[in-house]
């Protein structure tokens, strides 16, 4: 026993060291915090005069006020159409810029101008597109769906050349190998592989743009959002609240939906 | 020899009607909303023309106007995007555990904390935003608290999926050893979750940099205001010096987690 325990005191040493590199960054992630909160101008006064408004608002916003469901409906109207018609044009577009974005496919010269312009569809946000084409095509639902296009792109695109280049080539050669052209070595070498992923990314685009259609109206690229933002100015809290509970049962739906989707590809 | 002559077929008959009602539905859905959307065509008409004028108006860049506001407004948003990344975790982590089934076996907790997930995820940050600024006022806290609850639905249920695909081996052999829940948490799920953990935060962050740049346009603080105010005065040459500073960030938060995730997985 004696032994077991003088070897047990020896070793008492983590094995596993942290090393100096980790303790660093644990240093500097906490400094950041100190300097961040403070920067921040929080204090109690201000915190609990938050919380004392925030329970009025909850107050006002409920019981939620159904009563003008006839703007509400238009509004959602507009926004799943927005949606609708920007996912699938913007999921059409995709599958082709995905196949140009593709190094293993296109040659440098295609590709890197291609992939350019995906990477600038994603880096903005949706809502900063959107005040450029409210701008540049006025208010209404047009401006929502150029928006909701460009970022469709900028995601699908970049994910779908993602998984064409992750592709087994032997079918390629394989398809090449009977004289195809390139068409049929898309159609029968390269689809049928990466397809089911295509669907996944379609999706979860349909999700997103689902969502952003309900935004962009907030500066005034038509949907739902547009109604949203104009009850919020009016303190119409027991509005917003209708507006808000419409909102999340549709994703809702859409998320029982789109598991059926995907259960059928 | 019947069985040579067998036409062979991908899918059976109740699958191929379901694919083909899925593409009929969004078809006839993309023709509906064609019709039916507001698009005032005239607006389509000039738009290139609209656009050209714009871009005629932003340029040249106003560099003199970044050290005035921007820099600042810039520093804001990213301390914006990272507390609010890290305020995300102090929610996210307990309800990654409570849907994680093999955490947590009751399904009504699963439901509840399904609940909080969707409907973090269907309000818009922008939305969120809208609340927040009603409670405490025009600012940085806004923004930091839009960006958490906004994230909540993402972190968590990635987290929950990951906990999930734990292997329950080594979690079975700590409870067989009469360890208490806080150490089965440490040293069973902790250490395999881990890597899955900081790849979610990262591009959590990553996606709240791009979000942090428009909460402004509401009054959350950052580079939105910046951006707003001179939009408001059409100062377009300034807006394109901010749009250039969005840009710049985005792209470089972009190589940084790239890089991060390199090292760390």
């Amino acid at each position: 026993m004696a032994g077991l325990n003088s070897i047990a005191e020896g070793h008492k040493k983590n094995p596993f060291k942290r090393s100096r590199w980790n303790i660093g960054l644990w240093i500097l992630v906490v400094t950041y915090l100190f300097y961040s909160i403070g920067s921040l101008g929080l204090n109690a006064e201000r915190f609990l005069s938050g919380i004392g408004h925030a329970s009025t608002l909850l107050d006002r916003m409920f019981p939620p006020n159904f009563e003008r469901w006839e703007l509400l409906l238009s509004g959602l109207v507009e926004s799943l159409e927005i949606a609708m018609i920007s996912s699938v044009s913007g999921i059409f577009l995709s599958l082709f810029i995905g196949i140009l974005a593709a190094r293993n496919l296109m040659p440098p010269w295609v590709s890197v101008p291609i992939r350019g312009f995906v990477a600038l569809c994603r880096s903005f946000h949706p809502v900063i597109i959107a005040i450029l084409f409210v701008k540049s095509v006025g208010f209404g639902a047009l401006a929502g769906i150029l928006t909701l296009i460009i970022a469709s792109i900028g995601f699908i695109a970049k994910l779908f050349a993602e998984a064409i280049e992750e592709i087994s080539f032997k079918q390629v050669e394989a398809i090449r190998a009977t004289g195809a052209n390139f068409s049929s070595v898309v159609i029968y070498a390269v689809m049928p592989q990466v397809f089911s992923r295509f669907i996944g990314f379609a999706t979860y685009q349909f999700d997103s743009n689902l969502r952003n259609s309900t935004m962009v109206g907030i500066v005034g690229a038509g949907g739902l959002g547009g109604t949203l933002f104009s009850a919020f100015q009016r303190f119409d809290y027991d509005f917003v609240a209708a507006i808000l509970i419409t909102i999340i049962s549709l994703i809702l739906v859409w998320e029982f939906l789109s598991t059926l989707v995907r259960r059928v590809f | 020899m019947a069985t040579i002559d067998y036409h062979w077929q991908q899918f059976s008959f109740g699958k191929k009607i379901a694919r083909f009602s899925v593409y009929l539905f969004f078809i006839t859905g993309f023709l509906f909303s064609l019709r039916s959307v507001e698009v005032i065509p005239e607006f389509l008409y000039d738009a290139p023309e609209q656009i050209m004028d714009l871009l005629s108006r932003m340029w040249p860049i106003d560099y003199a106007f970044y050290p005035l506001t921007v820099h600042e407004a810039i520093i804001e948003t990213l301390n914006i995007a990272t507390l609010g990344t890290l305020v995300t975790l102090i929610f996210a982590i307990p309800l990654a555990l409570m849907n994680a089934s093999n955490v947590v076996s009751s399904p009504l907790i699963h439901w509840i904390s399904r609940f909080f997930l969707v409907s973090s995820r269907s309000v818009n940050s922008l939305v969120w935003a809208l609340l927040f600024v009603a409670m405490f006022g025009p600012g940085m806290l806004a923004g930091v608290l839009a960006i958490a609850f906004r994230s909540i639905g993402f972190v968590g249920k990635l987290l929950g999926e990951a906990l999930e695909e734990v292997n329950m081996g080594s979690v079975e052999a700590l409870r067989a050893t009469g360890a208490p829940w806080g150490a089965v948490m440490l040293k069973g799920y902790c250490p395999q979750v881990m890597p899955a953990f900081f790849s979610i935060v990262l591009f959590r962050w990553d996606i709240n940099v791009r979000e942090s740049a428009v909460l402004g346009l509401v009054g959350a603080g950052g580079i939105g205001v910046v951006l707003n105010d001179s939009m408001n005065l059409f100062q377009w040459q300034e807006v394109a010096m901010s749009l250039l500073a969005i840009f710049t960030v985005v792209v470089l938060a972009e190589i940084l987690v790239i890089n991060i995730r390199n090292r760390l997985i």
